[in-house]
């Protein structure tokens, strides 16, 4: 497809034609908070909501992932109303997350803590009451230890489980408030489909996956 | 619009019509034709009992008197509803009939000639014996477009359709090009009834414009809203009305195949469909080469889990795809990109309903119902404190007053208005000051409510604003498809905001953050419902602050009904002493007699707040108050 210019936070830059302003961002080292994006030319899950930018022309910030580039775009990513909804998102993660990073085996990697860090958001925040999921944590595989009290419910396990495995032994399930990642008919991993590959581990962006030997470092 | 060419269809239906006239003349020539109401509504209130009564008290008397089925007429406070037919006579509708009425009925009315005028709501009519329905005063108010042949035709027979003018619309839309028809749905203005108002011509033409192929029609009957049945009713009582739309909308928009997407919770309503989907495509009104003509379009059933969310069109289209039912982000709007990824028009039941109208009367005449931004009529379902529960359908820019005391003849026990919840968990509750409003699409979202589906809730002083939020909340919270942060983990930390408000325990700095977190979540979620969830609490800050701040500085539920902010107290001087009705009827033994003067005294302390003794304390006594807050209780 054709290249197209835009401008993002004043600094001029190309982007295939038809590809994200999220990717276009990040391909040209401009950081936008993100978790659940994928570089592929699937539709966007579009369900973090952390990837606010203002686009010139438009009234109301919008999900950069969603967002297709164009000729002569302006894009801004520090702009305050994409901030402002950026921050409540990561907020609302953090307020129902389980944050113990003195004993994460992710610490360091987390995407959490990077974004955080851009949005100069505390991760213990106050600004919400602290709502957790006491969700049983799921150490059944060999390989991975699972606890869905640290997932952010981004999918990004559950798309490469499938690539490698056709059907996948991980999705979503329930409604609301306790959706969550999980095997079919919630037994667990160890007991499903799993084939150890670890995939999914590499994918998580949080401490939600993590592996036994990781862990057992701490 | 004039109709040309493709005379071959057109005759073929004069045959059908034809046919369907004289079943219905036939009809009419009976001693007395006996119409229940037998939809939901009427089922709950016994609709099958009297059905049954009647057919037996016939049979007894070795009478043979057509006994149909019919749907919904809007009057569901008083049902089972009863019309009868008898020549000689106007249509006498009769209320809240039970068996033992159905009987009397068939003896003294349909063998005799005693029209029993104690149970009757009204006529058909106008007559000299019977008052009749058109002078009621909400008569005067009520037009009823898509609700006309609702509680007046058998769903469950093709033929009362045809003969009451059915399908006649599709014929002339056949004889007209695809064009001509989008454009005069484009200049009535109609504007999708789903809840959002979406201009439905202009919906058309995208579809019909969208490159790919095949095209798809979907009527959307997931009406998951509390207290709305509109479509239900819709459904239920005049389902060819619906058919009609979407054929006509498939040769509009050049598809070939559709659904009708209704909630499995809507037994009735999937049956009387799908029997009439049968009986359309027995006619050839449906399938291959309708009437013979080069047009072929047939429909499918598909009975839906039930969620809310699942109404929601891109949501609903993955469940029709097997798929969980969770919304995506728009764009490609499903009119371009819809099932598999087709073009796909998805229209609500109601919209739909409308279409035959638009074709057969012409855009001028709907225009001519209505405002200028919101043409045509809206169909509401009356719930709450009001005495006239049921649906009721008035045009565009009738005001909030007229149809909740005109039409819905105001609140039971005329006890002061509060406020009207419009819109379901979308929506918002307006105030007295509102009453006046006129309702429209427009003027409803900038009082800060919504349209939605047409649920109408009306509250009095009993109702906590408060309370009312926290229920709606909780609603979208747990219907919420927990795809989206905002909606997931946002409307939970509202709920857990507003839960501990209608406890006391919440502080002023509160209100800040939930404000300012519902803005959030308004602009920042995938979906519709995350995007109205916070409308509830919205429009109730807007109007009713003083409610929120009295629960939290005070702790005082001023309606009286936040269970933790209240107390019962029995006052000495109005307790009766010989009585002793509350200290019976308490479950958990917390009343007493005080030692010595003898009136009752509540433990505070064992009283779990159930109110059995307030309904116990005889009327002529009153001696049971609530207070709040419960420190208002004397030492
Ligand atoms: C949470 C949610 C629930 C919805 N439920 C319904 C519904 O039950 N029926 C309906 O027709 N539209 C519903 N809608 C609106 C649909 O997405 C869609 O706009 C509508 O069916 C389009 O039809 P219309 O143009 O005729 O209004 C819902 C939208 C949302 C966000
Ligand atoms: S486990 Fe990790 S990768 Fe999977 S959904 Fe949760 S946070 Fe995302
Ligand atoms: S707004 Fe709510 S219902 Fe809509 S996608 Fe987000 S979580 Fe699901
Ligand atoms: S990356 Fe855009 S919404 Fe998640």
């Amino acid at each position: 497809m054709k290249t197209v210019s835009l401008t993002i936070d004043g600094k001029e830059i190309k982007a295939p034609g038809g590809e994200s302003v999220l990717w276009a961002a990040l391909d040209s080292s401009i950081y936008i908070p993100h978790l659940c994006a994928r570089h592929d030319n699937s539709a966007p899950d579009a369900s973090c909501r952390l990837c606010w930018v203002e686009i010139e022309g438009r009234l109301k910030p919008v999900t950069a992932c969603t967002e297709t580039v164009a000729e002569g775009m302006v894009v801004n990513t520090r702009g305050a109303a994409a901030l402002r909804l950026a921050r409540t998102a990561l907020e609302l993660l953090l307020a129902s997350n389980v944050v113990d990073c003195a004993n994460c085996a992710r610490s360091g990697a987390c995407e959490l803590q990077k974004i955080a860090a851009h949005l100069k958001v505390k991760l213990k925040t106050r600004r919400f009451k602290k709502i957790l999921r006491n969700l049983e944590v799921d150490s059944s595989s060999p390989l991975f230890i699972y606890d869905p009290n640290k997932c952010v419910l981004c999918g990004q396990c559950i798309r490469v489980c499938r690539q490698r495995l056709g059907i996948g032994a991980l999705g979503f399930a329930h409604r609301g408030f306790n959706r969550r990642m999980t095997t079919f008919g919630d037994e667990p991993i160890g007991q499903s489909e799993c084939q150890n590959c670890g995939d999914c581990v590499a994918a998580c962006p949080t401490g939600a996956l993590c592996f036994k030997a990781a862990a057992a470092k701490l | 619009m004039k109709a040309t060419g493709l005379p071959g269809v057109a005759a073929t239906f004069q045959k059908i019509k034809k046919h369907a006239q004289a079943r219905w003349q036939e009809l009419q020539k009976a001693r007395a034709v006996i119409m229940v109401g037998s939809a939901t509504c009427g089922r709950a209130a016994g609709a099958l009992e009297v059905l049954r009564a009647f057919k037996n008290e016939l049979k007894k008397h070795n009478l043979d008197c057509p006994v149909i089925e019919v749907g919904c007429m809007g009057h569901c406070y008083a049902e089972p509803i009863v019309i009868i037919a008898k020549p000689g006579y106007p249509s006498i509708v009769y209320q809240r009939v039970n068996p033992v009425i159905a009987q009397r009925l068939v003896r003294e009315f349909i063998l005799g000639d005693n029209p029993c005028l104690e149970f009757v709501l009204g006529a058909l009519e106008e007559n000299k014996l019977v008052p009749g329905l058109a002078d009621f005063p909400r008569a005067q108010f009520e037009q009823k477009v898509i609700l006309k042949n609702c509680g007046h035709i058998d769903p469950e027979d093709i033929d009362h359709y045809i003969a009451s003018g059915g399908y006649s619309a599709l014929v002339k839309a056949l004889q007209l090009k695809p064009e001509q028809i989008i454009n005069e749905v484009k200049k009535s203005g109609l504007r999708g009834r789903g809840g959002a108002g979406f201009a439905t011509g202009e919906k058309w033409a995208t579809c019909r414009h969208a490159p790919g192929k095949p095209r798809y029609v979907i009527c959307n009957g997931d009406e998951g809203d509390p207290g709305a049945f509109m479509d239900r009713a819709i459904l239920e009582s005049d389902p060819h009305s619906v058919i009609e739309g979407m054929l006509i909308a498939g040769y509009a928009v050049g598809a070939g195949h559709g659904y009708i997407y209704v909630r499995a919770e809507y037994p009735l309503a999937v049956q009387r469909t799908r029997l009439a989907l049968s009986q359309a495509r027995k006619l050839n009104l449906l399938g291959k080469n309708i009437l013979g003509g080069d047009f072929s379009f047939d429909i499918k059933l598909f009975q839906g889990s039930g969620a809310f969310v699942c109404g929601e069109e891109t949501a609903l289209i993955a469940s029709l795809e097997g798929q969980a039912g969770t919304p995506s982000h728009r764009p490609p709007y499903p009119a371009v990109s819809g099932l598999e990824g087709k073009p796909t028009l998805i229209n609500n039941v109601k919209t739909l309903a409308f279409i035959r109208h638009i074709v057969d009367k012409g855009a001028k005449w709907f225009t001519g119902i209505g405002t200028k931004n919101s043409p045509g009529t809206a169909v509401f379902a009356l719930a709450g404190k009001v005495v006239n529960t049921g649906l009721t359908e008035v045009p565009m820019g009738t005001t909030l007053r007229q149809v909740i005391f005109d039409v819905g003849s105001g609140i039971p026990g005329g006890k002061p208005f509060k406020a009207v919840q419009i819109g379901g968990p979308s929506g918002g509750c307006l105030p007295e000051s509102a009453l006046d409003l006129p309702i429209d699409f427009d003027s409803l979202a900038k009082a800060g409510a919504m349209m939605g589906s047409g649920g109408m809730i009306v509250l009095d002083q009993d109702d906590c604003m408060v309370e009312i939020a926290r229920y709606f909340l909780e609603f979208t919270q747990r219907e919420s498809c927990g795809k989206c942060t905002f909606c997931r983990l946002g409307t939970k930390q509202m709920l857990e905001i507003l839960s501990e408000f209608t406890r006391g325990k919440g502080k002023l700095k509160d209100l800040d953050t939930l404000t300012g977190l519902a803005e959030d979540i308004k602009a920042g979620s995938l979906c519709g419902l995350g995007r109205t969830a916070p409308n509830p609490v919205l429009t109730n800050l807007r109007y009713f602050r003083d409610e929120y701040e009295a629960h939290i500085r005070e702790g005082r539920c001023p309606a009286l009904m936040c269970q933790e902010l209240i107390a019962y107290y029995i006052i000495p001087e109005k307790c009766e002493l010989t009585c002793d009705a509350c200290v019976g009827n308490c479950t958990v033994e917390a009343i007493s007699s005080h030692p010595k003067k003898r009136y009752k005294i509540i433990d505070q302390e064992k009283c779990v707040k159930c109110g059995t003794c307030l309904t116990a304390c005889p009327p002529q006594y009153n001696a049971i108050v609530k207070l709040s807050p419960p420190t208002e209780v004397p030492k």
